[in-house]
C-alpha cells in the first residue's frame, strides 16, 4: 500500500511541471499539510462553519422579519372604471381550477371548446389548485412582489381563510366589471347572488356550490335520521365520521347548539368546542376525515357522517345507491367555490368573456351535469330534467325551496386574528 | 508566497463542504430558528422580537403529541429492527447466488409511492377489508372489532414503511463481516446463539445505527401515516406542524416546534451515540 508520501512525491513533480516551468517544484511541507494536517483541516472546518454562521446570522438579522400582505395590492382611490375602459380582448385566458371540476370528454372539456369557437378565445385549462391555503401558499409570493401569477381566473372557496385574505385583506384582486357579465345578472340563482362573504359580487361570483349535511348508511342504521344530534348519538360510537376541516366542524357544534354559524360570537365557539371534545371524548368519533370519509361510508368504516353533497350524489351512482344524503333539521352549511380575477392578471377581458359565458343556462346545465355539485347557474334545471333526468331530478344538485330554508352560511372571519382565534378553539379537538 | 498558499490551499479544498454545509445546513437551521422567535401575522408581518415564549407554549400545548411521537418512533424502530434484521441476516448468510434478487425485493416497494402504499393500508386494514372481514366472518374476531384509526394502525404504518431503511444498513454491515472470524468463535468452543451474541451482533452494530438513524429521525417526524391510518388521538407532532404551517399561516409556531423535535432528535443521538461509542457512528456514516 502507498502511503501519503508515497502519493505526493509521485505527483509533486508533475504538478509543478503543469503549474509552470520556472517555478521551483513544490514544498514537500505544502503536500504534506494537504494529506496530512487532519487538525488544521478540522480547525478549518470548524472555524469556517462559525464564520459561515455568523455571516448568514447577520445577513438575515439584518433582513430580519416576514413583510406582511396587508393592502399590499390595489390601493383603494384605484380608478377601476377607467382602468377597465382600457383593457382589451387578447385571445387567450388561463384558466386555474381544482381538478375533475369541469366537463371532461377524453380529456377535451367541451364548454371551453364551445366557448373558443364563439369567441375566438383560446383557453390554457390549469387543474393545479388542490386545496384553498397550498395554493394560497403558492401564488401569495409573486401577487405580494405586484407580478402576475400566469392565471387569469382562478377557483377557490369563498369563505376560506386564505381566499378572504386574497382579495378582501390583501386587495389581491381585480374587481369584476359588471358590465361584461350581464348573464350573471340575469340568470345567477338567489343563492349565488346573495353571499355575505362577498355582497355585491365585487370580486368573486360563483363556480359551484355545495351543502356540508348528513350522510349515512341506512343497512348499518335502521332508524330515521334528522338532526345534527344524531351524530353524537352513543348508539354509533366508533363509527360516527367529522370533517378534519376546523371550518366544518366548528360550524357544525355551533348548528347543534341552534346557533347560526354566521352571526356567532366567540363565547358560542368555545361552548360548540365543549361539545365536540364531549363527543370525541366518549369515543363516538371514529375520526376527523378530510374527502376520505366518502370511502370510509362506502366500505362501512363509519355509518353516519358530515358529508359534502355533491360526494353522496357521485357514489350514488357508482355502486353505493344505498347511501343517504339528509338536510339536518337544525340546517345544513352551504359553501360556494368562486372565480376571480387576481390582481395583475394579463387578459382580464377574456376572463370576463368566459364568466358571462358560463352564466348561459346551456353552459352551465352541461358544466353541472358533470360536476354534479349545485350551479349558481339558474334557469339550467328545465334543460338537464330533459337531457339527464337523474341530474336534473336531484335534490342535491338542485336543491328544493324546503332545503333552501336550511341553508346556513359560514362564520366569515373579520381578520386573521379572529381567523387565528377559532383556529385555537377547534383545532385542539382535532389535534388531540 | 509558498507559506501564503501553503495556508490556503486546505482552505481551498474545504470549499464544496463547506458551501454545503452553509447552503443546505446552516442557513436553513438559522432561518428556522430565527421564524421561531418572531412575532406577528401575515397581514402586518412578521419580525424578530426574540419572543421565546413560542417555545414554551408549543411545549405546554402539544406536549402530548411530541410524547407520541416519540413513542411511536420508538416502537416501530425497534419493530421494524426485529422484524428487518432476521431479514437482513437471512439474506447475508443464507442468500447465496440469490442475493441480488432478495435485495431487490427488499427495494421493491420504493417504485410506488410513500402515500399510495399507505393508502393500500389503508384498504387493507378496513373494518370490513380483506383482512379484518375474512376473520370476522369466520368467527375469529367480534364484528366491532378495529384496526384503523388506532394506534397500532399507525404504528403499523411506520414499521412497514421502515423495514427497507433498516435492512439495507443491517445487510451492509453483516455482509462485511469477515466469515473466518465466526468460523475461529466455533472453533474456540462457542455455542451458535453465544457466536452471535458475542460476533455477530457487535460487528453489525454500526449498521444498527445507521438503520436507526434513518428510521427513528424519519419516523418521529412522519404525519402521513397518522394522517391516513390514524384517528383521534394518534395526532403526532408532524401533524400539528404541517397545519400550522399550511393551514393556518402561523409560522412561529410551526417553526418553534419544528425547532424543539431537531433539538431533542440531536440530543436523543447524542447519548445513542454516546453509550454505542463514537467509532460505530464514524463506521455507520462512512
Amino acid at each position: 500500500m502507498q502511503t501519503p508520501d508515497d502519493v505526493s512525491a509521485a505527483a509533486a513533480p508533475a504538478g509543478a511541471a503543469a503549474a509552470s516551468g520556472a517555478q521551483p517544484p513544490l514544498d514537500p511541507a505544502l503536500l504534506r499539510g494537504l494529506t496530512q494536517a487532519r487538525h488544521t483541516r478540522r480547525r478549518f472546518l470548524r472555524g469556517a462553519g462559525l464564520g459561515g454562521g455568523a455571516l448568514a446570522t447577520s445577513a438575515l438579522l439584518s433582513a430580519c422579519g416576514i413583510k406582511g400582505t396587508q393592502a399590499s395590492g390595489a390601493t383603494p382611490a384605484f380608478d377601476w372604471t377607467a382602468w377597465w375602459s382600457r383593457q382589451k380582448q387578447h385571445g387567450v385566458l388561463n384558466f386555474a381550477n381544482w381538478p375533475l371540476y369541469i366537463d371532461t370528454d377524453h380529456g377535451k372539456h367541451p364548454s371551453l371548446e364551445q366557448f373558443t369557437a364563439k369567441t375566438g378565445i383560446k383557453v390554457n385549462y390549469y387543474e393545479v389548485i388542490q386545496d384553498n391555503a397550498p395554493f394560497y401558499a403558492q401564488v401569495s409570493p409573486t401577487l405580494r412582489a405586484g407580478q402576475p401569477i400566469g392565471y387569469d381566473i382562478i377557483v377557490m372557496t369563498d369563505n376560506d381563510w386564505t381566499t378572504i385574505e386574497l382579495f378582501r385583506v390583501n386587495r389581491w384582486a381585480t374587481p369584476l366589471e359588471h358590465g361584461l357579465i350581464p348573464n350573471f345578472f340575469i340568470n345567477a340563482t338567489p343563492l349565488a347572488r346573495n353571499r355575505s362573504v362577498d355582497p355585491g359580487n365585487e370580486f368573486t361570483i360563483p363556480w359551484q356550490s355545495g351543502f356540508t349535511g348528513i350522510a349515512y348508511d341506512p343497512t348499518k342504521i335502521k332508524r330515521e335520521i334528522n338532526s345534527v344530534h344524531d351524530l353524537w348519538d352513543p348508539a354509533f360510537k366508533g363509527h360516527v365520521g367529522m370533517m378534519s376541516d376546523n371550518t366544518e366542524l366548528g360550524s357544525v357544534g355551533l348548528l347543534a347548539l341552534g346557533i347560526d354559524p354566521a352571526t356567532s360570537t366567540r363565547a358560542d365557539w368555545k361552548k360548540a368546542a365543549t361539545l365536540l371534545t364531549k363527543q370525541r371524548k366518549q369515543g363516538i368519533v371514529r375520526q376527523y376525515y378530510d374527502q376520505s370519509y366518502i370511502k370510509a361510508l362506502e366500505n362501512g368504516d363509519i355509518w353516519i357522517t358530515q358529508a359534502w353533497s355533491g360526494d353522496i350524489f357521485q357514489a350514488n351512482n357508482s355502486g353505493y345507491p344505498h347511501l343517504k344524503f339528509v338536510v339536518p333539521n337544525e340546517g345544513m352549511m352551504v359553501w360556494t367555490d368562486v372565480m376571480m380575477v387576481p390582481l395583475h392578471a394579463q387578459n382580464p377581458v377574456d376572463a370576463m368573456e368566459w364568466m358571462n359565458f358560463y352564466y348561459e343556462p346551456k353552459i352551465g346545465a352541461e358544466v353541472a351535469d358533470w360536476v354534479d355539485y349545485v350551479t349558481p347557474v339558474g334557469n339550467t334545471q328545465p334543460i338537464l330534467k330533459k337531457s339527464d333526468p337523474s341530474v336534473g331530478n336531484s335534490p342535491l344538485v338542485f336543491p328544493t325551496t324546503a332545503m333552501d330554508d336550511k341553508v346556513r352560511q359560514y362564520y366569515s372571519y373579520k381578520d386573521y386574528d379572529d381567523f387565528n382565534a377559532w383556529n385555537n378553539v377547534f383545532n385542539p379537538i382535532i389535534q388531540s | 508566497m509558498t507559506t501564503w498558499r501553503q495556508r490556503l490551499i486546505p482552505y481551498i479544498l474545504g470549499l464544496p463542504s463547506t458551501f454545503w454545509l452553509t447552503v443546505f445546513f446552516a442557513v436553513p437551521m438559522i432561518s428556522v430558528l430565527s421564524v421561531s422567535l418572531m412575532t406577528g401575522n401575515p397581514e402586518q408581518g412578521y419580525s424578530l422580537t426574540w419572543h421565546f415564549g413560542t417555545f414554551w407554549d408549543g411545549l405546554k400545548t402539544y406536549n402530548t403529541q411530541f410524547i407520541r411521537s416519540f413513542e411511536y418512533g420508538a416502537i416501530s424502530t425497534v419493530a421494524a429492527l426485529v422484524i428487518g434484521y432476521p431479514i437482513a441476516y437471512f439474506i447475508a448468510f443464507r442468500g447465496g447466488r440469490h442475493k441480488s434478487t432478495l435485495l431487490f425485493i427488499i427495494l421493491l416497494p420504493f417504485l410506488v409511492s410513500y402515500v399510495i402504499r399507505m393508502l393500500a393500508w389503508n384498504f387493507l386494514l378496513a373494518d370490513q377489508g380483506a383482512i379484518l372481514g375474512t376473520l370476522k366472518n369466520i368467527g375469529i374476531l367480534p364484528q366491532s372489532a378495529r384496526v384503523l384509526s388506532t394506534p397500532l394502525a399507525v404504528i403499523t404504518g411506520l414499521t412497514y414503511d421502515a423495514i427497507p431503511y433498516m435492512v439495507l444498513p443491517v445487510y451492509v454491515a453483516l455482509e462485511k463481516i469477515d466469515r473466518r472470524v465466526i468460523r475461529a468463535a466455533g472453533d474456540l468452543y462457542a455455542s451458535p446463539s453465544k457466536a452471535f451474541m458475542r460476533i455477530v451482533l457487535p460487528l453489525s452494530s454500526a449498521g444498527i445505527f445507521a438503520g436507526f438513524l434513518l428510521v427513528f429521525v424519519t419516523n418521529v417526524g412522519d404525519y402521513v401515516a397518522a394522517t391516513i391510518l390514524g384517528g383521534p388521538g394518534t395526532t403526532m407532532i408532524g401533524n400539528v406542524i404541517e397545519t400550522s404551517y399550511l393551514e393556518d399561516l402561523n409560522y412561529p409556531t410551526a417553526a418553534a416546534l419544528s425547532s424543539i423535535l431537531m433539538i431533542v432528535l440531536l440530543v436523543v443521538i447524542f447519548l445513542y451515540a454516546r453509550t454505542f461509542g463514537t467509532e460505530a457512528v464514524e463506521e455507520a456514516v462512512a
